[in-house]
């Protein structure tokens, strides 16, 4: 075939990199934001969640796309969460066999997968109208988009909230009222409000240097 | 076919229902040794873990058996009954009247550092199921080590009772006061501090309340069931 595309058009790599800015899913279409303030309190649990959704995403929208010719329209979102539920199972049991410590950190995570919107929403958006290999970078992008924002908030809360990163202390032991300093942690950056006001504040930073993403 | 049709419809869903259950089915079978490996492992991995020893899976078993000497089920009464400890459900016993629960004792002999006696506790947390080892010295009070997990606590919050930090607190406290009574251990807020004795609490996790008391309320539930086997023993 002549007019068969590069992996990496131009296209394709839009495909990969738009999710990260301009069509985020969590800060522009505002999906998926119910996992985003829960699991982000520390920076591990987020980025083992972040990629456990863009394995699914992508091999979501991959199946779904080869399938999409034959779906019967109206039973479509019941084929797609099928799909999607199977692979999550499927992923949780490989996890459990052969990475039982990852599998344990996830815990529910694994199957709160299944809920989150952005998987349903590239699949009814995207994957139903392209290919297969489109679709898989479309889930990668979109997976990696929701990683970026869940990876920066858990930076902070975790920073912020408990004075580590990764679990290791960062903040000098002498700051702390408790050892004669003048620093306390912020109690409040652990609860899950506070991961909406530092999504709120991405959105805000991301809206101020991108004017197009601003509503009327 | 009419794609759209009722018929075509209906026997794409059967079919793909069935496919995708045959699927899954080959998958948790194939995989059901693995995982069940990994359960029995990380059991042993928990238990050494009271006595604060750290192993890897791969050496998980050979530590144990070395490690953990003797291991037998006791009921409320403290009379040994018969059976395998390390296979005790403790859930199902649980769902049984106190009186007919079996108990399981594991010993452990550390050399230098005497008799351990470990004993497996389990409750209820936030989103579901707690549980742990806790270690004691050989005068059956003084706690010698701990060890929590959860099934789905909140990260960073009630899933913090599985950290280093919360589980060192443990060591040394006591669950008998000076007059041998029974006062299992007080997870005390920060607002709590002043009325709990130190030697019988230790602090709570900030954020994860619930899971905190549900800890505190599995230990004083699952330890008194062994305080005449302890009474037996001393």
């Amino acid at each position: 075939m002549s007019d068969k595309e590069p992996l990496f058009s131009k296209k394709n790599l839009s495909l990969l990199t738009d999710p990260l800015n301009s069509k985020n899913p969590i800060t522009v279409q505002v999906l998926g934001i119910c996992s985003a303030l829960a699991v982000t309190a520390q920076l591990k649990p987020a980025v083992v969640m972040s990629l456990a959704v863009m394995v699914v995403t992508a091999f979501s929208n991959f199946t779904i796309s080869l399938l999409r010719n034959g779906i019967p329209n109206r039973i479509r979102i019941i084929v797609q969460l099928v799909v999607i539920a199977a692979l999550v199972i499927v992923v949780d049991q490989l996890l459990k066999a052969y990475v039982y410590d990852v599998s344990k950190q996830l815990s529910v995570f694994v199957g709160l997968i299944i809920t989150n919107c952005i998987i349903m929403g590239r699949l009814e958006a995207f994957a139903l109208g392209n290919k297969p290999i489109p679709a898989f970078l479309d889930g990668i992008g979109n997976g990696a988009g929701y990683g970026l924002i869940l990876v920066i908030v858990a930076f902070f809360r975790e920073l912020l909230g408990s004075g580590t990163i990764w679990g290791y202390h960062v903040i000098p032991a002498s700051w702390y009222i408790d050892n004669g300093g003048w620093y306390s942690n912020n109690g409040m950056m652990i609860l899950p409000p506070m991961a909406l006001i530092t999504v709120g504040m991405i959105i805000w930073v991301q809206r101020s240097k991108n004017r197009d993403l601003i509503e009327d | 076919m009419d794609k759209n049709g009722n018929a075509y419809t209906f026997i794409y869903a059967s079919v793909m229902v069935v496919l995708v259950a045959a699927v899954l089915s080959f998958a948790a079978m194939k995989l059901k040794a693995p995982q069940d490996r990994n359960v029995e492992i990380e059991k042993q991995q928990s238990i050494l873990k009271s006595l604060n020893i750290d192993v890897s899976a791969d050496k998980a078993e050979q530590v144990y058996k070395k490690t953990i000497t003797d291991s037998y089920i006791v009921n409320t009464k403290g009379d040994k009954v018969k059976g395998d400890a390390f296979t005790v459900n403790l859930k199902e016993e649980h769902a049984k009247p106190v009186d007919e629960q079996k108990l399981p004792v594991y010993v452990a002999d550390l050399g230098d550092q005497g008799k351990k006696y470990i004993i497996p506790v389990r409750g209820t947390g936030l989103w579901g199921p707690i549980w742990g080892y806790l270690a004691f010295d050989s005068d059956l009070s003084t706690i010698y080590g701990a060890t929590f997990d959860n099934e789905g606590e909140t990260p960073g919050l009630g899933a913090q009772i599985s950290t280093e930090g919360f589980q060192k607190q443990f060591a040394g406290k006591s669950i008998f006061n000076s007059e041998g009574k029974f006062v299992s251990i007080f997870v005390a807020k920060a607002s709590e501090k002043g009325k709990a004795n130190p030697k019988h609490s230790v602090d709570a996790i900030s954020g994860g309340t619930i899971t905190s008391k549900g800890l505190q309320k599995m230990l004083q539930d699952d330890l008194s069931k062994y305080t005449e086997f302890f009474k037996k023993l001393r």
